[in-house]
């Protein structure tokens, strides 16, 4: 199976400023892939043309085999097959959640069940409430549902859960966790790195226009190999200690405390870290 | 090999989607109880104060209040059309209503034919209540001659359908959905007063007259005028007849080009 998404050389610029500088990326079916990076780094305009919303300059790009660049008809066909849940939306207050539902169903060629979709975002209670009435977390889930409703191939995935409390945070990600059940190729946008982890199969760090690196969270910017630092409570108080082999060092202290290392943590760069440094590392260059 | 019926690529047609628009519009407009009093209450309550203010007959068994409802029926269709959407389409470009829909295989076509459903229903029942509130309590006489009332029917349906085209049209035009209503409303406010909505049309100087000319509504009330007033009034019109067919003729070169323009300018989204 060929895949989702392609895009070889992508380049777009604002005037003299070079928002995409030549992009290369291949997603492939049943991903959820995210994308970081800092404000302005290019992740908008680059998910922008992915989604058929902004023209390029210069590049190939193939999204579910066809150009999002298509008009008229060809571009509906194509929308039909993909979902898009956006930043912000604010409207159409004075409707129902099933209304909305049920209204933006009539759009696809082959929608899910309305109750089904209310109820796998975790609405069925909020089914006959107001838009307006619901909180942002729920407004954000009922985004999710438009998003969808048309059973998408690939579904685009926006800074979902920005405002959102920790518990809504969890909750949002199992929501998307079981999207990928149903087979859907995810593109994430985010700017917690936390997220990428929890939810993304891999991610691409993305900054000046340019794709840095693409990994697994796991394996991004040589986190598995990179140093680890042991801290315990020694005789002279909290000692610590940056090492390669921290197995190595662990054994050693048990030799040294016979019962238990008193306050042991073995600690790697958490995805922040090596994000922080990845993009402040290209900073420096320019 | 399982043999599926489906057809992923059919999508539903871009009337269906309209009209289902349409209905959620409706829905929507009726739901929003300060919009739907202001907009049917409003042009009563003018017609109130214009009716009370000036009792004098025009000429003989014409009242002002015969001639006043004319102009608002016709301002009816200015109001509900192109005022109401040229300020809600920026609301709902700046809300993200419009990019959201963007997103989806719902093509601008079907946005336009549920907006002119929309537009249509209201103003119907706006000339509905106008027209009750007229008769019951201003003395106004309804056309009994059916060759008015077919010419009636041509007005709302070509005048409301120009009104929807025009107000998309110029809905690019205001910068944000906050700012809209004072873009807007001065237009609608300013064409009201040179259309002879609320004077006698030839009573104004004749720049005026030649102003308003150019634009549709001067054309939709003089149009009413000739279904509410009787044909001697004619006499009194600028050309001295009612000039049926030119109003016609004008309104649908209005309808044709706030459609043009419409589709060669709509955005989906306002530019950063």
């Amino acid at each position: 199976m060929s895949s989702v998404i392609n895009v070889r050389g992508l380049e777009k610029s604002y005037g003299s400023n070079k928002a995409v500088a030549g992009i290369d990326l291949t997603i492939e079916p049943g991903e959820i892939f995210a994308l970081l990076g800092p404000n302005g780094a290019g992740k908008t305009t680059t998910v922008e043309i992915l989604e058929g919303f902004r023209d390029r300059d210069r590049g190939d790009v193939s999204v579910l085999g066809t150009d999002p660049g298509v008009k008229g008809e060809q571009a509906r066909r194509w929308r039909n097959r993909i979902g898009i849940v956006l930043q912000s939306t604010n409207d159409a207050g004075d409707l129902s959640v099933f209304e909305t539902v049920a209204h933006f169903a009539k759009y696809y060629s082959n929608p899910r069940g309305v109750d089904e979709v209310i109820n796998a975002v975790g609405l069925t209670d909020k089914s006959a409430a107001l838009i307006r009435t619901l909180s942002g977390g729920q407004r954000r889930r009922l985004d999710v549902a438009l998003g969808i409703i048309g059973s998408p191939e690939l579904l685009f995935l926006d800074e979902p859960t920005t405002g959102f409390d920790p518990e809504a945070r969890r909750a949002f990600w199992a929501l998307i966790q079981d999207l990928r059940k149903s087979g859907a190729t995810i593109l994430l946008t985010t700017h917690y790195l936390d997220e990428a982890e929890a939810l993304a199969d891999r991610v691409a760090v993305i900054n000046q226009g340019k794709i840095i690196e693409v990994a697994t969270p796991a394996l991004l910017g040589g986190r598995a190999t990179s140093l680890a630092t042991v801290s315990w409570k020694g005789a002279n108080g909290l000692q610590s200690e940056r090492t390669d082999n921290p197995t190595a060092l662990i054994r050693k202290l048990t030799e040294t405390y016979k019962d238990e290392i008193p306050e042991l943590t073995v600690k790697r760069a958490s995805l922040e870290d090596i994000y922080l440094e990845m993009i402040g590392g290209v900073g420096v260059e320019e | 090999m399982s043999k599926n019926k489906v057809s992923v690529n059919k999508v539903p047609s871009a009337l269906a989607i309209g009209i289902a628009r349409g209905g959620l519009e409706v829905k929507q407009f009726m739901r929003q109880r300060e919009s739907v009093v202001f907009t049917l209450a409003f042009p009563i309550m003018l017609l109130a104060i214009f009716g009370s203010v000036f009792t004098n007959e025009l000429t003989d068994g014409v009242t002002f209040s015969q001639y006043f409802v004319a102009g608002m029926i016709a301002s009816g269709l200015v109001n509900t059309g192109f005022q109401q959407l040229a300020i809600m389409i920026p609301v709902e470009r700046d809300f993200g209503t419009l990019k959201r829909l963007r997103g989806t295989p719902m093509p601008a076509s079907s946005y336009f034919i549920g907006k002119s459903i929309v537009v249509f229903v209201t103003m119907v029942i706006q000339v509905a209540l106008l027209l009750i509130a007229g008769v019951l309590f201003f003395g106004v006489n309804l056309p009994t001659d059916p060759a008015k009332w077919f010419t009636f029917t041509w007005l709302i349906i070509l005048g409301s359908a120009a009104s929807t085209a025009l107000g998309i049209a110029f809905s690019v035009i205001p910068k944000s959905g906050r700012g809209a209503s004072a873009v807007v409303s001065p237009v609608v406010i300013i064409l009201q007063f040179f259309s002879g909505v609320f004077f006698v049309f030839t009573d104004l100087p004749g720049w005026m007259q030649q102003v308003a000319a150019l634009f549709p509504l001067k054309w939709m009330t003089q149009g009413m005028r000739s279904v509410f007033l009787p044909d001697s009034f004619a006499a009194q019109e600028v050309a001295g007849t009612w000039e049926t067919g030119r109003t016609f003729w004008i309104i649908l070169a209005w309808l044709i080009a706030g459609l043009v323009i419409s589709i060669k300018t709509f955005k989906w989204e306002q530019e950063r």
